[in-house]
Parts: structure tokens; C-alpha cells; sequence
């Protein structure tokens, strides 16, 4: 049970996962009531790219990728806020290309295949202490930011266009989000991988929602759940021998499944309670009386 | 109809005043040479038809439309230069009912501006909100989902947002579609006792006989002003045609304007009756 506790890489993968997942689940609480999920997909394709260009020039992973990851944050922000025909499609060919090339690159030059496996669907093997701290960090970061622009983020989330006109600067919080996603998409790509961090960042807030009507407590509720689905999936990880992003995602579907179901049973159990209540008695008007 | 008591606007203090506006968005223009003064506690009804620029119109009054020409003075100062302190209630259509908040947390977001970078709410504010929901009747439903509630307490909890930073003037986007009829009275009961209270409010519609006729002032709308005056005055067969473009019928019953809605002719007996087009009412009753 306790064995793989003895592996120095161990610990730091778990750390690492719960940390990524604490994270995810925590931006993603803003990505999804903000219908934002469609960028969680296209900057983290996007940010694979970056990081193989990157890897290829011998470039420091973190600040190729993350300087990638700006650039793309911003360019996705502020083409999907012109609300033009064509804006979607524009990001999906802009960040699907992205990822292609790092795919093409990686392809060609073969001997790449096995480092990147890591990055494309996470691994817990070579979950090094600057990536641990690089997690650290970001997510000290984004609470700090969340905390302090609370209202901000709510009144955005909640109608942006009205808090436009109460005067939230709902420009800048989009902003402020898609760079706050892109770091958190950079550092958690070795334990999540890139093509399962967007599921990281839907699963454990739709799972808080099912759970909570308070958006206090639904960020608290996601950063809980998205953290054990980290912790939980990265020991099956080691156990099964899957990638980690894989056990991870299939661990918060699970959950997923799980808070459904409560929520059926929850319903189920009023309906069959209020059945026993008395019920009120109805006036019946008859039909045929002719007058009044 | 509506309410007993006669408003009471003081006409020396506009707080509004449109001057010869042209704006739009990304460079379309929507309003054309808009000329508007609305004093101090004003009650304005504007109506037009959809795409008129209603919406439009109240956004220039919070200064966040494009303006190409003219200005927006608020209080005297130049709307697009300095938010002004207008309330603003949207339409409810619009609102995510699904969003995880409870009505005093909406009711919050009132004061957000106040303090934008704290991230509690001051005692003061609490207060302030606590006291606009007593005042709408709203208090025991502080901890509620905002959609447990009825069309006219959703209703309630946006117009306490909106006036919760005692904002003097208040902007009302279609705050009677989408309600039943009781609803709709204690919506237009509520905001006419806010209008006593010395609160200028602002609303648009599409409701002419139930809601613009009742309003001390109706303001018609398409593109550029058609009309502006009190309802006796602006409900006419004449002005409603111009502004929605089609023969909009007006009779007068017991001193009060109704827009007669004509019959769907569909089929084969609309094709039979088209040159009797006004048919059914009476010429002497048309103004
Ligand atoms: N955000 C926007 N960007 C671009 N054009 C807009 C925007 N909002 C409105 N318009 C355009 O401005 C015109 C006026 O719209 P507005 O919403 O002011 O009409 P309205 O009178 O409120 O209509 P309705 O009765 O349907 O609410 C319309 O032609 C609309 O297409
Ligand atoms: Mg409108």
C-alpha cells in the first residue's frame, strides 16, 4: 500500500498531481461558468507546440512554453471577444496547427517520442522538484488572485455584459483568466498531459456544481475534488501502469457518475417523500355547470 | 391607472441630457441625432419596435455605447468620461439561472465598483443591501438560489441591484416581458413608488396598452426620436405608424389610447378580405 511512498519520483509525482489537480479544478470553476471551455482546449494544443519548438532550440521548457502560451492566450482572448463569424474557426486552425507541428517535429525526429509521451498524456515518472515547485507557485498565485479580485471574477462570470455596464473591467478579467490558464496549463502538463488538462479543467467543477448552489463553495468544493482526483489517479497510475492524465480523468469520470447518481437518488427520494405528504385538496369547478 | 398619486418631475434639473447623439456599434450606426432631456424624477416609457435601439439607447446613458456624434451628459458630466451612477436592470431573459449564486450575493454585486479589489464586502455595504432588500420585500429570500423565485421577486432582486449604491436614477430593460399580468402590475406599482420616492426611472417595453399608457411620459423610438411626450399626446395612430412602420390602429375609450391589435387574416379568407383592410372598426373611433 505504502510502497511506492519509498520512491523519491513517487512523491513528488503525488505532490505534483494533487497540486495539479488543486489547480485545474480551481481555474476551471471561472472556465466553466464563463463557457470558456472550448479555450482550456485550444491554448493547452496551442502550448504543446511551444513547448516541442521550444525543446528542439533548446530553450528552457517553462519559458518557451509559457511565452507561447501568452502569445496564444491573448491572441484566443481577444479574437473570441470580437464575436465575429469565424473567430472559433480562426483559433481552432491557429492552435490545432500548433499542435501539429509539435507533433510533426516530434515524428520526425524519433528519438523525441519517449520524452514527450510525458507531456502529451502526463506521466508520474520525472516529476522533477522545479516542476513541483513551478506548480507550487502558480496555484499560490492564482488563489492570491482569486481571493483578492473575488468580485471581479463573479460579476463577470456571472453576466459580463451587465458588468460591463456597472463598470467591472471585464476586459481585463478575461484577460487576467486566459493568462492564469495558459501557466497553469504550462505547469501541469507533465502530471496531466496536454491533451487531458481541458478535462481536468470541466470535470471537477461540474461535479462541485451538481454538489453546491454557492459559488464560495463551489471553488472550494472543484480545487477538494480536482486535488484527489490528482492524488487518487496518479497511485492507480503506478499500480496499473497507465499515463497518469488517463487514470486521472478516468478517476473524476468515476466521481462524475457518482454525483450524478446522488443527484437522481436526492430528486428520486423528494418525489417519493412528498407522495406521502398530504396533499392539499383541490376545488374542483365542474365543466358542465353552464354558469358560474 | 396604475397608481393613485401624479408623479411630480421638477423640470429645472435635468439629469439626462442627450445632445444631438449619433452612435452605433463597431462603426453601424443605431441611433441617429438623438436629442433626450430627462429631469429629476422623470418616468419615461420608450417604446419601438425591435432593433429600434431601445437597448441601445440605455447603454448611451451608461456610457458604453460608441458615440460618433454629440454627447451624453449625466448630472452634467459627459457619460463616455466618467461612469455615471445609473442603476441598471437587465432584462431577465438574459440572465444565466443556472449561475451558483443566492439573491443577496446578486444584490452584492451592486457595490462591486465600490471597493473592486476587496475582497469582502464592508459592513456599510451589507447594510445598504440589507436595507434595499427589505424595501423591495426581499429579505427573507437573502440565502435563496436566485431561481427559487417568482418572475416579480427575480424581478425585485435586480432592481435592488441596481439601486443599491442609492443610485437616483434607474434604467429598466423590458421589466414587464416574460410576466403574467398580477406580475406585471406589482412591478409597475413598485416602480412608481420608487418614482415618489424621488427615483428617476427609465424603462422600455413593448407592452403599449398596459404599460406605455400608464406612464407619465412615453418616448417612441426608431433609430432617432418619432415622438416624446405624455401618452394621450404621443399614442396616436399617426406617430405609432411612423415608428413601427405599419398601420397601427389607435381608438380612444374613457380618455385613454388603445392600440388595436387587428385580427391574423390567414388563408384563403385574407385573401378575400384584403381590400376591406382596416375592417371591423369604426372610422370615427380611429384618431
Ligand atoms: N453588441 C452589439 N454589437 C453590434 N450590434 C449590436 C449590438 N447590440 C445591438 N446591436 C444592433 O443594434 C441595433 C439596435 O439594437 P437594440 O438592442 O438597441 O434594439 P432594441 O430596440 O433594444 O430591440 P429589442 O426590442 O429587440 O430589445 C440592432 O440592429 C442590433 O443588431
Ligand atoms: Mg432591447
Amino acid at each position: 500500500m505504502f510502497e511506492p511512498f519509498h520512491y523519491e519520483f513517487f512523491v513528488n509525482g503525488i505532490v505534483a498531481a494533487g497540486l495539479a489537480g488543486a489547480l485545474t479544478g480551481l481555474v476551471g470553476v471561472y472556465i466553466v461558468l464563463r463557457k470558456m471551455a472550448y479555450i482550456g482546449h485550444g491554448l493547452s494544443h496551442a502550448i504543446f507546440g511551444g513547448a516541442v519548438v521550444s525543446f528542439v532550440m533548446s530553450i528552457n521548457f517553462f519559458v518557451g512554453a509559457s511565452v507561447w502560451g501568452v502569445f496564444s492566450a491573448l491572441l484566443i482572448t481577444v479574437t473570441a471577444r470580437k464575436r465575429t463569424i469565424g473567430a472559433d474557426a480562426a483559433i481552432g486552425i491557429v492552435t490545432t496547427a500548433s499542435f501539429a507541428l509539435g507533433i510533426a517535429i516530434i515524428s520526425k525526429y524519433k528519438t523525441f517520442t519517449r520524452s514527450f509521451d510525458a507531456a502529451l498524456f502526463g506521466n508520474v515518472l520525472g516529476v522533477s522538484d522545479g516542476d513541483v515547485l513551478a506548480l507550487a507557485l502558480v496555484l499560490s498565485v492564482t488563489v492570491c488572485t482569486i481571493f483578492v479580485g473575488y468580485k471581479l471574477f463573479l460579476f463577470t462570470a456571472f453576466d459580463s455584459e451587465v458588468g460591463r455596464l456597472y463598470g467591472v473591467p471585464t476586459g481585463w478579467v478575461d484577460i487576467m483568466f486566459s493568462l492564469i490558464l495558459a501557466a497553469t496549463i504550462v505547469v501541469s502538463m507533465q502530471v496531466l498531459g496536454v491533451t487531458l488538462i481541458a478535462a481536468n479543467v470541466v470535470i471537477p467543477p461540474i461535479i462541485a456544481r451538481m454538489i453546491t448552489n454557492s459559488f464560495k463553495r463551489m471553488l472550494l468544493l472543484s480545487t477538494i475534488v480536482g486535488s484527489s482526483c490528482g492524488i487518487v489517479g496518479i497511485y492507480l497510475s503506478y499500480y496499473i501502469d497507465v499515463s497518469s492524465g488517463a487514470t486521472i480523468v478516468l478517476v473524476g469520470s468515476t466521481l462524475f457518475v457518482l454525483a450524478l447518481m446522488y443527484n437522481i437518488i436526492q430528486a428520486r427520494r423528494h418525489r417519493i417523500w412528498s407522495h406521502f405528504r398530504k396533499k392539499p385538496a383541490i376545488t374542483r369547478i365542474p365543466f358542465s355547470s353552464g354558469k358560474l | 391607472m396604475l397608481h393613485p398619486l401624479p408623479h411630480s418631475p421638477s423640470y429645472i434639473d435635468p439629469v439626462v441630457s442627450i445632445e444631438s447623439l449619433t452612435g452605433g456599434y463597431n462603426g453601424e450606426l443605431v441611433l441617429e441625432s438623438v436629442d433626450l432631456t430627462i429631469s429629476h424624477g422623470d418616468f419615461v416609457g420608450l417604446v419601438g419596435p425591435s432593433g429600434s435601439g431601445k437597448t441601445s439607447l440605455l447603454k448611451a446613458i451608461l456610457g458604453t455605447l460608441d458615440v460618433y456624434d454629440g454627447r451624453v451628459l449625466v448630472n452634467g458630466v459627459d457619460a463616455s468620461v466618467r461612469r455615471p451612477r445609473v442603476g441598471y436592470v437587465p432584462q431577465l431573459e438574459t440572465i444565466d439561472w443556472n449561475f451558483p449564486v443566492t439573491v443577496e450575493e446578486v444584490v452584492m454585486m451592486g457595490c462591486t465598483m465600490n471597493s473592486p479589489l476587496f475582497p469582502w464586502v464592508t459592513g456599510l455595504q451589507r447594510k445598504s443591501a440589507a436595507r434595499m432588500m427589505e424595501h423591495l420585500g426581499i429579505s427573507a429570500l437573502a440565502k435563496r438560489h436566485i431561481s427559487d423565485l417568482s418572475g416579480g421577486q427575480q424581478q425585485r432582486i435586480f432592481l435592488a441591484r441596481a439601486l443599491v449604491g442609492n443610485q437616483a436614477i434607474v434604467l429598466l430593460d423590458e421589466p414587464t416581458s416574460g410576466v403574467d399580468i398580477k406580475t406585471r402590475d406589482d412591478i409597475m406599482h413598485l416602480l412608481h413608488e420608487l418614482n415618489h420616492q424621488g427615483i428617476t426611472v427609465i424603462m422600455t417595453t413593448h407592452e403599449i396598452n398596459s404599460v406605455a399608457a400608464h406612464l407619465p411620459r412615453v418616448v417612441c423610438l426608431n433609430g432617432r426620436i418619432i415622438a416624446d411626450g405624455p401618452p394621450s399626446k404621443v399614442l396616436t395612430t399617426e406617430i405609432l405608424t411612423e415608428t413601427y412602420g405599419g398601420p397601427m390602429p389607435v381608438i380612444h375609450h374613457n380618455g385613454m389610447a388603445i392600440v388595436v391589435e387587428r385580427p391574423h387574416r390567414f388563408g384563403y379568407h385574407a385573401r378575400k378580405g384584403e381590400d376591406q383592410d382596416s375592417a371591423g372598426l369604426e372610422h370615427q373611433d380611429i384618431v
